[in-house]
This record gives C-alpha cells, sequence and structure tokens, in this order.
C-alpha cells in the first residue's frame, strides 16, 4: 500500500482490515442493500450488514463492534450468494462479532454469543460434541432456578428425543471423543496462540 | 455400477445417541444398496459447525477441520473426503479453500497440527452425500435401484441453507435447486416443485439460543409444506431435520397450529424405497412418525 492511501484510509478502517477475518473486503461494499434483503434475521438487526461497513467506513468504531447485530448471523450464506461483489459477508460478520468479544466491546447477554462459546468449550473438552451437556448448560446458563424452569419446559422436547435414541442420558458420565483430548488441545491453542499474536494494536 | 470407496466424516450429531444417529443409520443403508464403501477418518474431531466461531475465532476453527483432512490423508489416501452433515461438509470445504488462498494460514495451520504431530496436505476432494449421488451414481441408476416405489407420497424438497450456499451443487441455481425434487421422483414418490420454502433458513444454531426467531422461520417452512399439499417434508441437512421437525409441539402451542409434519432424510427414502425395513431406514428414528413410509417398508 502507497504511504497515500495509508494517510487518507480512515483508522478504523484499517483495524478492521488488519484484524477482523476476511476484513480487506469491507471496503468493497457497493451499499446496494441486498444482504440486507436477504438476511433470514434481518428485521431484528439495528445495522444491517451493509449498514455495519458503511459505519466502519465512517470510522464509527464504538458502534459497530458494540452492536449485536452480527451475534444474530444465522450462518445461512444467503448474503455471501447473492453479493454482486463476492464479498464473504457472512464471514465479515462472524470476524467483526469475535474481534468485538476480543476487545471485551461485545454486547454481554445477546445469547447467541454465549452459546456460541458455550459451544466451543463443550468440544473442546472431548473433541466432539456432546449433545446432552451442552443442552443442559444452555438450560442452566442463567442460574439454577431458571435452568430447572427451562428444562421443565422442554423436558416432553427432551423425552421425545431419548425415545427415538436421539438423545442419551448416559452422555451425562461418558461421552464421544478423540482418543486422546490432549494433543487436540494442545493443537488448539498453538492456533490461538498464534491468532493472538498476529492482532495489531490500534488502541 | 462401480463401486466407490470414500472417506466418510460422519460429524458429532450422527453419533449413537445423537440427535441424528437415524440419517446414519439410513445413509449406511443407502450406501450398502448402491455399493458405496465409507471409511470413517480415524479419530476424527468436531468441526466447530458455523457457531464456533465466537468461541473459536478463525485460525483454531480452520485448524480444526484441517486435523481432519490431515488424518484423512494420512489414513485413507487417494480417496475423496465426504460428509453427509451440511455443516460438517461446509467447514471442511471451507478450510480447505482458505488455507489453499492463503500462504499464511496454510504454514500457520500446519505450525498447530505439528504440536499432535500431523501435516496437513489439502490436496484431497471435500464432498457432501448429496454430490456422489447425483454425479457419481445418477438419478437413473437410483431410479433402478428402487424396489418399493413411494407411489403416492407428497414429498416437499427442504434444501436449506447450507448444503446450498456458499458452495451449493454444481449445476444448480442457489435460489431453486431443483436436485432433491428430482431424489423425490426418482424413488417414485412425487415432488413439489413449488414448494417456496425450499431454501428458507431453519435458524441453525440460533434454534438453541434465539427459538421465538427461529420458530417463527420454522413455523413458515412447515407452513408452506401444508399449503403445498405435503405429506412430509425431506432435507439433506441434519441440523434442518432436527429444528422443523422437534420444535412442531411449541410451534403448535405459540402459533395455534395443528402441525404434525414428518421430516425425514433423502436417505431414509431411498433406503425405505430399496426396499430394506423399517430399522434399516431408522424410521423409528423420528418424533414424528412417517407412517406412509412405515406401511411401505412393512409390506
Amino acid at each position: 500500500m502507497s504511504t497515500n492511501s495509508q494517510k487518507y484510509r480512515n483508522s478504523f478502517l484499517k483495524e478492521v482490515e488488519a484484524n477482523v477475518e476476511e476484513g480487506e473486503w469491507v471496503k468493497m461494499c457497493m451499499q446496494c442493500g441486498v444482504c440486507a434483503g436477504s438476511c433470514p434475521l434481518g428485521k431484528h438487526w439495528d445495522h444491517p450488514p451493509q449498514e455495519i461497513f458503511m459505519m466502519i467506513r465512517a470510522g464509527k468504531r464504538e458502534e459497530v463492534l458494540t452492536s449485536d447485530s452480527m451475534w444474530m448471523c444465522t450462518s445461512c450464506y444467503n448474503c455471501i450468494a447473492r453479493c454482486p461483489r463476492g464479498l464473504p459477508i457472512t464471514h465479515i460478520m462472524h470476524g467483526l462479532a469475535t474481534y468485538a468479544k476480543r476487545l471485551g466491546l461485545a454486547p454481554k447477554n445477546q445469547p447467541t454469543q454465549g452459546f456460541s462459546q458455550l459451544f466451543w468449550d463443550n468440544l473442546m473438552k472431548k473433541g466432539r460434541v456432546n449433545e446432552l451437556k451442552m443442552g443442559l448448560s444452555m438450560y442452566f446458563k442463567d442460574g439454577f432456578a431458571q435452568g430447572v424452569k427451562n428444562a421443565m419446559a422442554n423436558q416432553k422436547l427432551g423425552q421425545n428425543m431419548m425415545k427415538a435414541k436421539r438423545m442419551n442420558a448416559m452422555e451425562i458420565i461418558g461421552g464421544h471423543g478423540v482418543k486422546n483430548p490432549g494433543d487436540l488441545a494442545k493443537i488448539i491453542k498453538k492456533a490461538q496462540e498464534i491468532e493472538d499474536g498476529n492482532i495489531q494494536d490500534f488502541s | 455400477m462401480a463401486k466407490i470407496e470414500l472417506s466418510f466424516y460422519p460429524g458429532c450429531s450422527s453419533q449413537t445417541g445423537a440427535s441424528s444417529s437415524n440419517y446414519l443409520v439410513s445413509a449406511q443403508t443407502m450406501c450398502e444398496e448402491l455399493d458405496i464403501t465409507l471409511n470413517e477418518i480415524p479419530d476424527w474431531n468436531c468441526c466447530g459447525a458455523s457457531i464456533g466461531y465466537g468461541g473459536g475465532g478463525e485460525l483454531p476453527r480452520l485448524t480444526l477441520s484441517a486435523r481432519n483432512i490431515a488424518l484423512s490423508e494420512e489414513h485413507n489416501a487417494g480417496q475423496e473426503i465426504v460428509a453427509t452433515c451440511a455443516a460438517c461438509w461446509l467447514s471442511t470445504r471451507e478450510a480447505k479453500e482458505r488455507l489453499a488462498e492463503d500462504e499464511q494460514m496454510f504454514k500457520d495451520a500446519n505450525t498447530a497440527l505439528a504440536e499432535g504431530g500431523l501435516r496437513y496436505k489439502g490436496e484431497v476432494g471435500v464432498r457432501h452425500m448429496v454430490e456422489v449421488l447425483i454425479e457419481d451414481i445418477g438419478f437413473d441408476a437410483i431410479k433402478e435401484k428402487v424396489k418399493k416405489p413411494l407411489e403416492g407420497i407428497k414429498i416437499a424438497g427442504y434444501v436449506g441453507c447450507q448444503t446450498n450456499r456458499p458452495f451449493g451443487i454444481a449445476g444448480e441455481s442457489f435460489e431453486n435447486p431443483q436436485y432433491l425434487d428430482k431424489i423425490v421422483e426418482a424413488v417414485g414418490a412425487d415432488s413439489i416443485p413449488t414448494y417456496e420454502k425450499k431454501v428458507q433458513c431453519c435458524g441453525g444454531a440460533l434454534a438453541f439460543s434465539e427459538p421465538e426467531k427461529s420458530q417463527e422461520m420454522i413455523h413458515g417452512i412447515i407452513e408452506a409444506a401444508y399449503d403445498n399439499g405435503a405429506d412430509m417434508i425431506v432435507t439433506p441437512c441434519p441440523l434442518c431435520q432436527a429444528n422443523v421437525e422437534i420444535y412442531q409441539d411449541q410451534i403448535n402451542e405459540t402459533y395455534g397450529t395443528k402441525f404434525d409434519m414428518p421430516v425425514v432424510y433423502y436417505s431414509t427414502l431411498m433406503s425405505v424405497a430399496f426396499g430394506r425395513n423399517a430399522k434399516d431406514a431408522a424410521l423409528n428414528g423420528h418424533i414424528i412418525k412417517a407412517k406412509k413410509l412405515e406401511e411401505i417398508a412393512n409390506k
């Protein structure tokens, strides 16, 4: 990049380009709004993707990173399939969400943020997802009393799944996994270290 | 029919006692009939699905899939990887493409994998089972295998998201894919090409975290199936299957509907049509029984 272009590009856009997954694509958005119209949960977003992209270019760092919009991405890939300029929008939304979380700016009570962390922690324990424990930890994320309430509300669903042999109470003590979860943990820890080391400081 | 041998990535939800264990049983039955041998990738791990992004970030997530590909390249050398789960397929193929495009990412993933004594090359193909059916087997060959045509059953082909986008199936459009309807026709049932919710999102993982928002979409998917006169819905995706089937009680309570719509896999249809029994087709794995399929299977 030439000195001139660096001089005129605002620092939040540079930050996104450096630190956010597929962030270098943000400048390519042409503001057509097809992504906004294609998003299945779009009506719940405060800022649809094309607005987020414009806000990044306008340097609205806090408004973007504290937004709960990106966390409502269902990963349906409609926006990617339809974007006339081929922006990998789904990945940019995921990237912005995780970057906001890394900086401690993501909205704390956003339910999908909590669930995605539960999911990751669950899979990292044994290398494979334990659906029973994942379901229970989701029910009990807001404390014991709420957990019992949630579990009661979904009791019939659980019974149905057990009857169809698609949920197994024994998973609570054992469960599926890779042979050596410690080895997998070492691999992923290394990947995490490399990723952390690649983050540039813009503060 | 030529014998096909593939390196198989079954995925977490397919395991015994997990939410799509019935998908695995019917897919195995289907493959037996089509002379497809599935060699499981030894010691495979979770792909992180899509929702794992919030905990895993980019490189750790891609490294999960790189480990599976590396294991496949080592133990099932020369065999293409096939997944039955949409998210497994998407994550694995996405990792392969990202690591091919980005040299630094390729090196970083290998640095991480070296901690476990593995090396990623990324030279192997990553396919979804429906690609194998369409491209290697073909609709005509499927039709030839049918012993009990699913006559008189009207089936809405619900393709969903991740089997369809962003990679999709070669020769099919993102907005109006036809292959599921062609499979329905090949097994002797009636397809509904005008099923307008065929690529509508079911909420995916957000069915757990944002149930009201997701169930509103699932409601639409089932309602459209009824409006089109469907007896059941068929899908290639384990999460679509679960989301559209298991919340119907809750949706009925919220919306005052009386939904009781079976949701099955393409492999369920094929197992029954190929003459296998209800157990081999894993019909017992459904919460809402596919009675019309049970009748044919028990004949």
